[in-house]
């Protein structure tokens, strides 16, 4: 009996719908109606005190999307998305914005720690490594309830605020670039979180400041059927430096949830901007039921000379994933890299890549794919290389590295290489494979079992990528992998 | 979906669609039923443009202008022989229609059999299905077919020379054909088809069905040189049996604007299908190739290795897709397209395409864009070889291996002799 019940724990224990990260927050949380109207444009307006001009932004977004159609070109199969059946808003109620740390919702901390962001243990993380310090901006559900090491960054001239805040109090810098790098009718999705977005980060360095810190931003969805609409824009002015990290898990559910974010970057001369992505969100149960459907519109400008961006993205969750964060080398001798890592498994479904465009001279792109497909999923890279008339002396290096753990799964790569400079020269090359029996027993032999023995060897097959991952990332990375494929072997 | 039933006709579209009220409209002939369905489905969706994924590159709606009338027929001198190729038998096709007069099919008596057929004549029913979706080109092909040849390679028949499609144009009007090859169980057989005409703006629709039998052998080799002015699209489909197997090679030279589709399905477990080619473009010729491989069944093998050389102002698109079903384990599929650039103003699209479903399979493509090398300009200059002519060494080495991989000794000289006269132009 025992042995019958160890079994079935054992079962649960690897079910997909074990969500580690699956639980709900019992929150008083403050809802906009369902649907979306002009009418809920102007409430969530009103609710973040945004000055005429956003509203007009929001409004214009919202006109133009009412003629828009939603995309179908990507490799996913879903249930058509009622627009009207969603809330555009959710914010957990607070009384006053809270000061520091201790005025915070103590029940929001605790999700926090469940989650293990070290919210809370700021100060050790200070004592003990100070060059190593992390600041939290931390987006729960859409309102950021609090914002730490504020004041050495305000110190180095960084600012790191949510962008609602960034509206009220530096109204220039984001009417002079939010829309600039994805333009407010750039696609389906993007121009609805134009319309819709609720709130999310803004990063700006100085000229010639290396952020004193990696910026990190903690993203969760709470409240029941709230489509969560983030805006991100990171601007980094000549000769800067920053690294931004986001991390997203998100509590069990029945019914899907959209999300629909919108990330630009925009690097002045000599600068550089990092952003790494770990996406954990729910990725339905094993019946396919459920999850978030993740479509993110996410772009990085390198406008001026010798700039650089860098995306690294850990994919393991979501039920749907539709993301291309993508360069636009225009600065001559700007360099683009992405680094990618896409796990799908149970009935997820992933259709993600990147875009290089060269428009510069000189410019530079390295794309690294690593797709790994379990159980009944579908993991698709789809990117494109692509240089102008311009672009003297382009260069492109792109693998892509399909990885099938079982019969049922699928994975394919669609590139699209596109050259109109005799100068550029693009390399890439894609290949699809499985686990060899050879590998596996090599490490079987040696006293893995099986389920171990596909971790190190999955773990192998993306190391080029984790290496791309700040180190606080790369562990939480590595963990998460081993997680997501827990029972896709046997 | 309201944009769709709006849609306006482009002139050329209306260009068909009338023609084939004229010609086809009446007729009550065995074709004509297949013909007419063709035509309302073209008529439904007309050229293929850019919005169409298949033909994102290659934007027929907007390249395909005016309207363009049906050829009439048309006499023509006995063609050239195509080169040092031995050869067996010929079938010539004038403006799209068989040439008995011109062909020799007695040679072949026996081993292979001819069946021409006509305008009017009751054509054979088509299998495209190979064909991964609807195409605007094959329904273009089956409304309009003016002639063509159902060629049966009997069963067991190993033929060591070529026997040869030539296709002829003549004067400004559109034609189609089309050749269905059949190639019974065992047999091993080479055909050398080539198209071919005088200055006219003519365009050329061809549709190919090709059927390998089992344990069978089909060496196909497309010589693709229209005049500069034509329009070139052709479509094939290849089905293959238990053990077949079929080596393709398109030298692609000539057109103004060409589209090469080619469907290749296997149905018949531990077979094997090469394709291959290369693509000489200069002036502000586009020339696209497109590929899709279906691998329905285990343990077969696909090869598609291209190479392209872009001058001028030319634009060179390559799509291929290798697509591997769920039962299609022990696959091995491996896809290479190269490409180089020898001007400011070339262009080059390339999409390798892989879409796997089976998990016990080997598949790869890689792509290289790029120009000359100069490091290796600079060595062969350096022992005295002058620029130009150090860039036909390099050119006809980096096409070369390509006509090495197919390793066919009957058709590897012609073939080189035909890219070094390009270069030498």
């Amino acid at each position: 009996m025992a042995a019958v019940q160890e079994t079935i724990d054992h079962v649960k224990s690897i079910d997909v719908d074990q969500y580690k990260y699956g639980f709900v927050t019992d929150i008083e949380s403050e809802l906009a109606p369902k649907g979306l109207n002009e009418d809920i444009i102007r409430f969530i307006s009103a609710k973040k005190d945004e000055p005429e001009w956003m509203l007009n932004w929001r409004l214009d977004a919202f006109q133009r999307w009412k003629t828009m159609e939603e995309p179908e070109w990507a490799r996913v199969n879903y249930p058509k998305i009622d627009f009207e059946d969603l809330h555009y808003y959710a914010a957990p109620k607070t009384q006053e914005g809270p000061k520091s740390l201790d005025e915070v919702d103590p029940e929001l901390l605790e999700t926090y720690k469940k989650l293990g962001i070290p919210l809370s243990e700021q100060e050790v993380l200070a004592g003990i490594a100070p060059e190593n310090r992390v600041a939290v901006d931390a987006v729960f559900d859409s309102v950021s309830v609090a914002t730490t090491f504020k004041e050495e960054l305000a110190k180095a001239g960084v600012i790191f605020c949510p962008i609602s805040e960034a509206i009220r109090e530096h109204p220039e810098l984001v009417q002079k670039y939010l829309g600039s790098v994805v333009p407010v009718s750039d696609n389906f999705y993007a121009t609805l979180n134009s319309a819709v977005f609720s709130d999310g980060s803004f990063v700006y360095i100085p000229e010639g400041v290396r952020c004193p810190m990696e910026l990190s931003t903690y993203f969760r969805i709470n409240e029941r059927n709230t489509g969560q609409f983030e805006r991100t824009l990171i601007i980094a002015e000549k000769g800067s430096y920053v690294s931004y990290l986001e991390g997203c898990t998100a509590p069990q559910r029945d019914e899907n949830q959209l999300h629909a974010a919108v990330v630009e970057l925009v690097a002045h001369e000599d600068a550089e901007i990092k952003y790494s992505t770990v996406q954990n969100w729910f990725p339905g149960d094993s019946e396919g039921k459920g999850g978030i459907y993740n479509f993110v519109t996410k772009r990085g400008d390198c406008r001026g000379a010798n700039s650089k961006i860098a995306w690294t993205q850990v994919e393991t969750g979501s039920a749907i994933t539709w993301k291309y964060p993508s360069c636009i080398l225009r600065g001559d001798n700007s360099v683009g890299e992405f680094y990618s890592i896409a796990i799908s498994n149970g009935h997820q479904q992933v259709d993600s890549g990147t875009k290089m465009i060269h428009l510069g001279k000189n410019t530079s792109s390295r794309i690294i794919s690593k797709g790994i497909s379990a159980g009944v999923s579908q993991n698709t890279y789809r990117g494109q290389v692509s240089a102008h008339r311009k672009a003297k002396n382009a260069r492109n290096f792109t693998q892509c590295d399909s990885l099938l753990i079982g019969d049922k799964c699928g994975a394919h790569t669609v590139p699209y290489i596109e050259s109109k400079n005799a100068t550029a020269v693009f390399e890439h090359e894609a290949t699809t494979s499985k686990i060899s029996d050879d590998q596996m027993f090599y490490c079987q032999a040696r006293g893995l079992n099986e389920e171990e023995a596909v971790a190190l060897i999955v773990n192998g097959f993306v190391r080029d990528v984790i290496q791309q991952l700040p180190m606080e990332f790369a562990v939480e990375a590595q963990k998460l992998i081993n997680i997501s494929l827990e029972g896709s072997v046997g | 979906m309201t944009a769709q039933n709006q849609r306006v006709l482009s002139a050329a579209e209306t260009g068909f669609v009338e023609a084939f009220a004229a010609t086809h409209g009446k007729q009550s002939d065995g074709l004509s039923e297949a013909r007419r369905a063709a035509m309302a489905r073209f008529e439904a969706a007309g050229l293929p443009h850019r919005r169409i994924e298949e033909y994102h590159y290659t934007d027929l709606k907007a390249k395909l202008r005016s309207a363009i009338a049906l050829s009439a027929r048309a006499e023509v001198a006995a063609p050239g022989a195509l080169g040092e190729v031995e050869t067996q038998g010929r079938l010539v096709f004038v403006n799209g229609r068989f040439d008995a007069a011109l062909s020799n099919v007695e040679a072949l008596a026996g081993k292979i059999s001819v069946s021409a057929w006509a305008e009017k004549a009751e054509a054979p029913a088509h299998d495209t299905a190979a064909f991964p979706r609807a195409d605007a080109l094959v329904d273009l092909n089956t409304a309009f077919v003016q002639g063509g040849a159902t060629i049966t390679v009997a069963g067991g028949e190993k033929l060591e020379k070529a026997v040869e499609i030539v296709h002829v144009a003549k004067g400004e009007g559109a034609s189609f054909s089309r050749i269905d090859l059949v190639v019974e169980a065992g047999a091993d057989v080479l055909v050398l088809e080539s198209y071919q005409g005088d200055s006219g703006a003519y365009l050329r629709n061809t549709l190919t069905t090709l059927e390998v039998g089992d344990n069978a052998k089909l060496t196909w080799v497309k010589l693709q040189e229209e005049a500069e002015s034509a329009t070139h699209l052709a479509s094939a489909s290849a089905n293959l049996g238990k053990g077949a197997e079929l080596s393709q090679f398109l030298f692609d030279a000539g057109s103004g604007l060409s589209r090469s589709q080619f469907a290749v399905a296997f149905n018949g477990e531990g077979s094997n299908a090469a394709l291959r080619g290369v693509s000489l473009l200069k002036g502000d010729s586009h020339a696209d190739i497109t590929l899709s491989v279906d691998h329905k069944v285990p343990e077969c093998d696909s090869r598609e290795y291209f190479k392209a050389i872009v001058d001028d102002k030319a634009r060179s698109v390559f799509q291929g897709q290798i697509l591997v079903k769920p039962d299609a384990q022990k696959t091995d599929g491996q896809m290479m397209v190269q490409s180089l650039l020898l001007s400011e103003s070339a262009e080059v699209n390339v999409k390798p395409e892989l879409e796997i479903f089976a998990d016990d399979v080997q598949c790869a493509h890689g792509s290289t864009t790029g120009e000359i090398d100069e490091d290796l300009l600079f060595y062969l200059r350096a022992r005295g070889i002058p620029e130009k002519e150090a860039r036909k060494i390099l050119i006809l080495a980096f096409l070369g291996e390509v006509i090495d991989e197919l390793d066919d000794a009957r058709i590897g000289p012609l073939l080189t002799s035909r890219i070094s006269n390009w270069l030498h132009v």
